[in-house]
């Protein structure tokens, strides 16, 4: 191996002798959003706000939930939520008819809400007169599980005429989910073939512990399930702030 | 369909670390990229050179290694290869597993030209949930 011919030059070095420096990174790619996500998540512990992170696809019921939750818990969670959806304000109205306080992110076309966008809709609502933050995400099954927007919790929903097997179809989504809502379970006499104990298992299936409730926002079907969870929430999180850490969270 | 976006923060990444060591081209970028981080390496990279114009990392080379899919059992305590939508123990058939890597979503290193300082890669990686 010698300066002289270049045989000291290998394909292991080449880039270093041509003058040019590999530096190793190894950061995550979103850290800017990851920051970002960690501000929110400080900002609502500072108000002792739980935020609930609604992933589905379109349609599968996550306004009429909000609604039904509004209708059901008004008196006992004080509630706000922000809409993500690409146009129109439609779902908001639907929100603010039942009284509740929402701020609507229209994100043009894009396909997910990120930390920015939450954090920038966070300046509109007063988070001091609320329990639990919504985030209601772009109804999408895909792009929304790889943003992390400050939340305390992921919700995934999957309604009945989707079909049970969206888990395993939709895995990275359905992995990231703290509680997975069967939804529109008012239809299960009109659609049979879908298997609430397959849709189980197919979330089991990604290593997911989640507890998973069968609902419906329309006839009001196992809501109390869904309102226990919100309120066992809401005070896992207070006792968990009152608790001093080593890094003062 | 969020590519371009995770481009656009690779991007910024980039001239981050370009910056710091004062280089004015970028010529190459690799990836560690797990098929359960939501991301299509294909996607990324039809997106990267969108991404990249006018950027120190215009015609830069973007190489992704794709990490593979593991978990842990948690009832058998063995490490095995998984499907990205079948995470289960392939000793034992334990759903119960943690993932131990299939999730990665990583700038791992740039390949600076005309660098004029010792590499410096920025800040560390941090996390924090409650």
């Amino acid at each position: 191996m010698c300066d002289t011919c270049g045989c000291n030059v290998t394909l292991a070095n080449r880039e270093l002798a041509e003058g040019k420096q590999a530096t190793q990174v190894l950061g995550n790619l979103l850290q800017v959003n990851d920051d970002q996500a960690l501000h929110n998540r400080v900002h609502f512990n500072g108000h002792g706000v739980l935020s609930v992170n609604l992933m589905s696809s379109p349609g599968a019921g996550k306004t009429a939930l909000l609604e039904a939750t509004a209708e059901l818990l008004g008196n006992e969670l004080r509630i706000g939520v922000i809409e993500g959806d690409l146009e129109t304000e439609n779902d908001a109205e639907r929100i603010r008819a039942c009284g509740v306080p929402v701020v609507q992110i229209c994100t043009g076309t894009a396909c997910h809400l990120d930390a920015h966008m939450v954090h920038d809709a966070l300046h509109q609502i007063d988070l001091d007169g609320l329990d639990v933050l919504f985030v209601e995400n772009v109804g999408n099954l895909v792009c929304p599980a790889s943003f992390d927007l400050g939340q305390h919790r992921n919700v995934a929903l999957l309604s009945t005429p989707e079909g049970d097997d969206k888990p395993a179809k939709y895995p990275v989504m359905f992995r990231s989910a703290d509680l997975v809502l069967l939804t529109k379970r008012d239809l299960a006499p009109y659609m049979p073939e879908f298997d609430a104990a397959k849709a189980v298992s197919y979330v089991r299936q990604l290593g997911n512990v989640a507890p998973i409730l069968e609902l419906s926002a329309k006839s009001g079907e196992g809501l109390e399930g869904w309102a226990s969870w919100l309120k066992r929430g809401v005070a896992d999180l207070r006792e968990n702030l009152a608790v001093p850490t080593a890094e003062g969270a | 369909m969020h590519e371009l976006a995770i481009c656009q923060a690779l991007i910024d990444q980039v001239e981050t670390v370009a910056s710091n060591n004062r280089a004015t081209r970028v010529s190459g970028v690799t990836l560690d990229v797990g098929p359960l981080s939501g991301v299509v390496p294909e996607l990324l990279l039809n997106a990267f050179p969108v991404a990249a114009a006018g950027s120190v990392a215009e015609g830069a080379i973007l190489t992704i290694e794709a990490a593979p899919v593991r978990v842990w059992c948690k009832s058998c305590e063995t490490e095995s290869d998984a499907k990205i939508n079948r995470l289960v123990c392939a000793s034992c058939g334990d759903w119960r597993t943690e993932l131990r890597s299939g999730d990665e979503l990583m700038l791992r290193s740039v390949v600076l030209e005309d660098a004029t300082s010792t590499p410096h890669a920025g800040q560390p990686e941090e996390k924090q949930r409650v």
